[in-house]
């Protein structure tokens, strides 16, 4: 190997302070939740405890955040499992170009840019207007669609520019019919990026605010709860809920690059 | 080329979920705020007439004008320094890590905070840049200031610094895509005919990597330009963008002011997103 150039010593000073950037206030609060009984919002620390994740426990002291969590995390799910199949069968469609596409493909971008207090502001209207009540589980979740399939969408076009054709011909010319070319020989190529969507679908569910605001309705999605508390919470209990729906979107991620891994494994096993 | 009928059917069928979708939560809410735009409101309801008014008072308000040049600033500022930082660690992760492997892992690194919540990370400055966060702290102990600097926290620095927090990835991951996707002989080539690293840098990989740099920015400005909670958060509501406006307006029950806010918001972004979109051909750029 070459040696590195001075270059490479710089930029990876650069990266390093980069990733410090990224994760340090993460990690500030990580350590500030656990204060003691009389710690305040910065440092010093006031002594170590486990009081304000007690704290978090006893209904009464803040907002019903348990409730929030849960729907959250069915929110997310229905979010994940809905933009995985619509995004999958939308990616199959645009691999041909039809009569439309493009301007289905614009649309597509348009709800990727659309500014989201838009799409909160005008789903509220519309669920007004009609005498329906906004609710988590409708007009949240259409709400949030409109952010999670752009990007479903963009991975599947990213899938499918990479996609090797020939796979999908050698099963048509031994008799496999379209669907059974796309359920036992596309499907398991793209598998990987399908869990990738889900993941995405999933995360930017449960951590989005701006969609969700005027759109839930009278029961609060865990980021609603979490924002209602920066306004009126002064003591580091917030900090052990943020460390702790952050240990909680870990564990996901892990979960999903967990199953990555076994994929491929398994995939490099048969192989 | 010829579309047949039937592949522009099955197209559609394939589609139809996300037609849907889009059409009842994305068209649709946004031609009722336009219509509500051109409404009235009472202290408590909103009157279906016509009327100009709203986009008249909009028009006419010096604190329009104020808040959209807030806006913009906020836009650029934000676009310029998350450009500066992603196209750097793209471009050392796509050039200088040479493990694929190695690439994965810190690709993921940056990845994963963007997977976590939005508030929580914002919150996380507080200890940072208070009064007695560590950033003064740190400045008082190491003698360089001995009254704790006021405009870290609740100030424009501090909405920027959040703002490339958020968002400085969605430039890094557009660029380091196309960088990947750079023939690398092209390169070796440079390199042979005598191109110093720099000439490389600026006549080879720069231009090579517009269509990125083009998708990061659509991102990272679209993002600014509709939010309204970092600017309220890290500002300590002292200061206001477009967003911040609507969201006033909504929390005051003002709907039709709210939606000719929108309105010009949206028009302001589509525009920005159209000329930007002439660069470059998304599509064949993913």
């Amino acid at each position: 190997m070459e040696p590195r150039p001075r270059s490479f010593y710089w930029l990876t000073a650069f990266f390093v302070l980069f990733v410090i950037f990224l994760y340090g206030p993460t990690i500030t609060i990580g350590i500030l939740s656990f204060q003691g009984p009389q710690g305040g919002l910065t440092f010093p620390m006031n002594g170590v405890s486990f009081h304000w994740f007690h704290n978090l426990f006893e209904q009464q002291a803040v907002g019903d955040i348990w409730g929030a969590f849960r729907r959250s995390f069915a929110l997310g799910l229905m979010v994940m499992v809905a933009t995985v199949v619509i995004s999958v069968m939308a990616g199959l469609a645009f691999r041909k170009r039809f009569a439309g596409s493009g301007a289905l493909f614009y649309l597509t971008i348009a709800s990727l840019v659309i500014p989201s207090i838009l799409v909160s502001l005008g789903v509220g209207l519309i669920f007004n207007q009609v005498g329906a009540k906004v609710h988590w589980s409708s007009s949240g979740f259409g709400a949030q669609l409109t952010w999670t399939l752009p990007f479903g969408l963009l991975i599947m076009f990213a899938v499918f520019n990479r996609f090797d054709k020939r796979f999908e011909e050698a099963a048509r010319d031994q008799g496999a019919t379209p669907w059974q070319t796309i359920r036992h020989v596309v499907l398991p190529i793209i598998a990987p990026s399908v869990v990738g969507v889900a993941l995405f679908g999933f995360s930017l569910s449960y951590d989005e605010f701006a969609r969700t605001l005027l759109t839930a309705g009278s029961h609060n999605t865990l980021p609603l709860e979490i924002f209602g508390m920066t306004t009126n919470v002064t003591k580091p209990v917030i900090y052990a809920l943020g460390t702790l729906t952050t240990v909680f979107s870990f564990l996901i991620i892990v979960a999903f690059l967990g199953t990555l891994w076994v994929i491929g494994k398994r995939r490099r096993d048969r192989a | 080329m010829s579309l047949s009928k039937s592949e522009t059917l099955r197209g559609w069928a394939l589609a139809s979920p996300l037609v849907l979708v889009l059409l009842a939560f994305l068209v649709l809410p946004i031609v009722m705020i336009v219509i509500v735009s051109f409404w009235q409101a009472t202290e408590f309801s909103i009157v279906p007439a016509f009327s100009l008014e709203n986009y008249e008072f909009l028009f006419t308000s010096p604190v329009t004008y104020k808040v959209f040049w807030a806006t913009f600033r906020y836009a650029l500022i934000t676009w310029a320094t998350t450009l500066l930082i992603g196209f750097t660690v793209a471009y050392y992760l796509a050039f200088h890590i040479r493990s694929s492997h190695m690439q994965t892992v810190l690709f993921l690194v940056c990845t994963i905070p963007f997977l976590t919540s939005n508030i929580i990370r914002m919150i996380s400055w507080i200890p940072f840049l208070g009064r007695n966060g560590i950033a003064n702290q740190a400045l008082i102990g190491m003698g360089v200031i001995d009254q704790p600097l006021e405009w870290l926290l609740y100030s424009d620095f501090s909405v920027i610094l959040a703002f490339v927090h958020l968002y400085t990835l969605f430039m890094i991951v557009p660029i380091f895509n196309t960088m990947m996707r750079i023939d690398r002989s092209l390169i070796e080539a440079a390199r042979d005919n005598g191109a110093s690293g720099w000439q490389i840098l600026t006549n080879v990989i720069i231009p090579l990597s517009k269509p990125g740099i083009m998708i990061g920015t659509i991102f990272v400005l679209t993002l600014v330009m509709g939010d309204f909670i970092t600017v309220r958060f890290m500002s300590g509501s002292q200061a206001a963008n477009v967003g911040r406006l609507i969201s006033n307006d909504i929390s005051l029950l003002q709907y039709p002011s709210a939606s000719a806010t929108s309105v010009v918001l949206l028009i302001t972004v589509l525009l920005i997103i159209g000329t930007l979109m002439r660069f470059v051909n998304i599509r064949r750029e993913l």
